[in-house]
């Protein structure tokens, strides 16, 4: 039986110098992305492995709240959005919105999980201001979904770095969101609003399988695409409407795992990879100088990342878990357990599977099986959410040109003005022809790019008409391009000898006279070829 | 006459409460109650022994529960209850799931998806302290700690 593939454990390649012995790392350098030292080589770090585990909470896209029928928009005015319930004032009871349930469901289902037809509440103790209860109602030990799988897509460096990668989602669980606090720290007092307290959160806890804050980061992304197109989380993460809590821990391989620390409420892309990379150098830091790391919670910097305890650090919490005396156990059913009698008031679990979208990931595969590209541009193209229209483009054309336009042109003019297709439907077949006409050498690239940027700007606008009004067709006339370019020769005498000395660039000079004169409709390729052929005859004559 | 419907009335009274009767032993045979209370006594010894409690336990319960009973009337109060409920230890659950409420098979009821409440910002504020610009106000939070820059950002 042949040896296993071993890749080197931080980037993955296979290498004839990895080194084989129980370390498992090549010999290249860190990409200079990676905050460490660039100059230190993969095996001499070998001496740390982080270990990252995430909670997501992702709150749950629906008009009332998990337990009251209070509103839950954001941003509505302060404590106006309040039920009995959430100011916990007695005598209330929680009564379950139907859609958080829902919600639950597909995104477990989206998410490979072990449905648990039969799920529990709980109270989770602690206090603080904007908890006004001092319990939280969750799930802890017998949460709605335990045991899925999502795959996730990591970029690297160059297109063909991009990697596919998977992570356990070991529970997704209903809970109450707490309400906000702001601190005033000049009159020594928080200021609570509990417009948020009581709104449904899913949380979604992963297996401890991270190893660095890119990782992380790509996973959250991915989540958040899907949690958007399942429609249960706006993923709003500016508006708090996806937060991250990391916990993170550094080890030796081999070696047992070290000491995890928190961090929560990271609420952006950029400052969870941020975030990570320094709580895993601060760890090293802090092992190495003989220090010990602690148990804790710790808070960040928005700007720089720096993680700063905690005030109350050196308390452990207990949250004293106890079943929620006021909810019987949530039951969840298939169509074939109930036969007969109509049970409009129950979840039924295959309702819910028949209606699900289709999946990012699932079209990404689907782009790559049915038209051959690479996992870059099809994820590019999904994550952009162009995949309809470009599905109804490309069937017709070659798939290679067609797919480097659509990125290339039409995408990146779309990226350039930020705007997404929703916002400005541009019709299919004005695309089609606008590619077309590229191709068929009727128009140059640059009239493309101000086609697409114009037709951004008005959608009803004719492409051909447009070409008509405006004279933009490519000049491809030979015998016209060669006047012109005797012209521009003759203008641009010291460009000419530079030319014919070597010096290649100064064809730049020449080319942009030819633009610029041509209204830049000339055809770059004729042109060029034309001042290259004049030139070398006159070098001829000469 | 009369004499003669209260004797009816007497009978039935009486067929009455033997028919109560006989449903009321057959209730008791369903159900398993005992005629006289059954008392075991617990053996001291099956007992876990008794739980230390040393001040550092005393104040992170009293953090905990914000109750404040760091006296001696509230440790040996605290201290029976404990011993009390010890007792539990001795019942054999083996095979048993445990019950978390009578209500184990009532139908959880899933309200629909409708906003019915809130927007009662007067009434929601109107036992609070202190409220600033609608907001309520509190003593100040977890905040994190302000360090000085132990370790260096670029490593050591």
């Amino acid at each position: 039986m042949s040896a296993p593939i071993q890749r080197c454990k931080l980037c993955q390649t296979r290498s004839k110098s990895l080194l084989f012995s129980q370390l498992r790392y090549c010999n290249k350098s860190f990409s200079s992305s990676c905050k460490l030292n660039s100059a230190t080589k993969h095996n001499q770090v070998e001496a740390w492995q982080p270990v990252i585990g995430l909670e997501i909470h992702a709150q749950i896209k629906a008009n009332s709240k998990l337990f009251s029928r209070a509103n839950t928009i954001f941003g509505g005015p302060t404590n106006s959005q309040v039920a009995f319930l959430d100011a916990a004032l007695p005598g209330t009871l929680p009564v379950l919105n139907r859609r958080c349930v829902e919600a639950g469901v597909i995104t477990a289902l989206a998410l490979g999980c072990q449905i648990n037809k039969v799920s529990r509440f709980d109270r989770k103790h602690y206090f603080y201001a904007d908890l006004p209860a001092g319990y939280q109602i969750t799930q802890q030990n017998n949460a709605i979904a335990n045991n899925g799988r999502f795959h996730y897509v990591q970029y690297g460096n160059k297109e063909s770095d991009i990697r596919e990668k998977a992570v356990t989602i070991l529970q997704l669980q209903l809970e109450q969101d707490s309400g906000k606090s702001l601190h005033d720290d000049l009159d020594k007092q928080s200021l609570i609003d509990l417009n948020r307290a009581g709104c449904g959160l899913m949380e979604i806890v992963t297996a401890p399988e991270f190893h660095s804050g890119d990782e992380a980061r790509s996973f959250v992304r991915d989540l958040r695409q899907l949690l958007v197109t399942l429609g249960t989380c706006d993923g709003k993460m500016s508006e708090g409407s996806l937060r991250v809590d990391a916990n993170i821990s550094v080890h030796k391989p081999g070696q047992p795992l070290g000491e995890r620390a928190e961090v929560k409420n990271l609420n952006s892309l950029s400052s969870l990879k941020k975030t990570i990379e320094f709580e895993i150098k601060r760890q090293i830091a802090v092992i190495e100088s003989g220090g010990r790391v602690i148990n804790e919670t710790r808070s960040f910097d928005l700007d720089t990342g720096e993680t700063l305890p905690m005030r109350d650090k050196e308390v452990q919490l207990d949250y004293r878990f106890m079943p929620e005396p006021n909810l019987p156990p949530l039951r969840l059913y298939h169509r074939s357990d109930l036969k007969g009698a109509m049970h409009g008031d129950k979840v039924f679990i295959d309702d819910l599977e028949k209606n699900m979208p289709v999946l990012p990931q699932e079209r990404r595969g689907n782009l790559m099986q049915n038209y051959g590209i690479s996992m870059y541009k099809a994820a590019f193209i999904v994550t952009e959410n162009l995949q309809d229209i470009y599905e109804e483009l490309v069937s017709t054309r070659n798939v290679e040109a067609f797919t480097n336009f659509f990125i290339n042109t039409v995408a990146a003019r779309l990226l350039a003005n930020e705007l997404t297709l929703d916002q400005c439907p541009i019709p299919g077949k004005h695309i089609g022809y606008i590619y077309d006409q590229y191709k068929e050498e009727n128009i140059n690239l640059t009239v493309a790019e101000k086609l697409i940027d114009t037709l951004l700007a008005d959608s009803s606008v004719d492409p051909k008409e447009h070409i008509r009004l405006e004279n933009l067709w490519q000049i491809n006339d030979v015998a016209q391009l060669t006047e012109l370019c005797k012209t521009i020769i003759a203008e641009n005498p010291k460009a000419v000898s530079k030319l014919k000395r070597g010096k290649d660039r100064a064809m730049n000079t020449l080319m942009a006279s030819a633009r610029k004169a041509t209204g830049d409709r000339g055809n770059t390729r004729i042109i060029n070829r034309i001042f290259k052929e004049l030139i070398a005859q006159s070098e001829g004559r000469d | 006459m009369a004499h003669i419907a209260g004797m009816f009335v007497i009978r039935s009274n009486q067929i009455c409460s033997r028919l109560l009767n006989r449903q009321l032993f057959q209730c008791r045979e369903k159900f398993k109650l005992p005629d006289k209370p059954e008392w075991i006594e617990i053996d001291p010894k099956a007992l876990p022994p008794e739980t230390v409690l040393d001040d550092s336990t005393i104040q992170l319960i009293e953090r905990l529960s914000l109750v404040d009973f760091n006296n001696k009337e509230g440790v040996e109060r605290l201290k029976s209850a404990i011993k009390y409920a010890d007792q539990l230890c001795v019942v054999n659950t083996e095979g048993l799931e445990p019950m978390y409420s009578v209500q184990e098979h009532e139908e959880l009821f899933l309200d629909e998806d409708v906003v019915r409440e809130g927007n009662c910002k007067q009434e929601i504020l109107r036992n609070a302290v202190k409220v600033e610009e609608d907001y309520f106000v509190t003593p100040p939070g977890n905040i994190p700690l302000k360090q000085k820059k132990l370790f260096d950002k670029e490593g050591s």
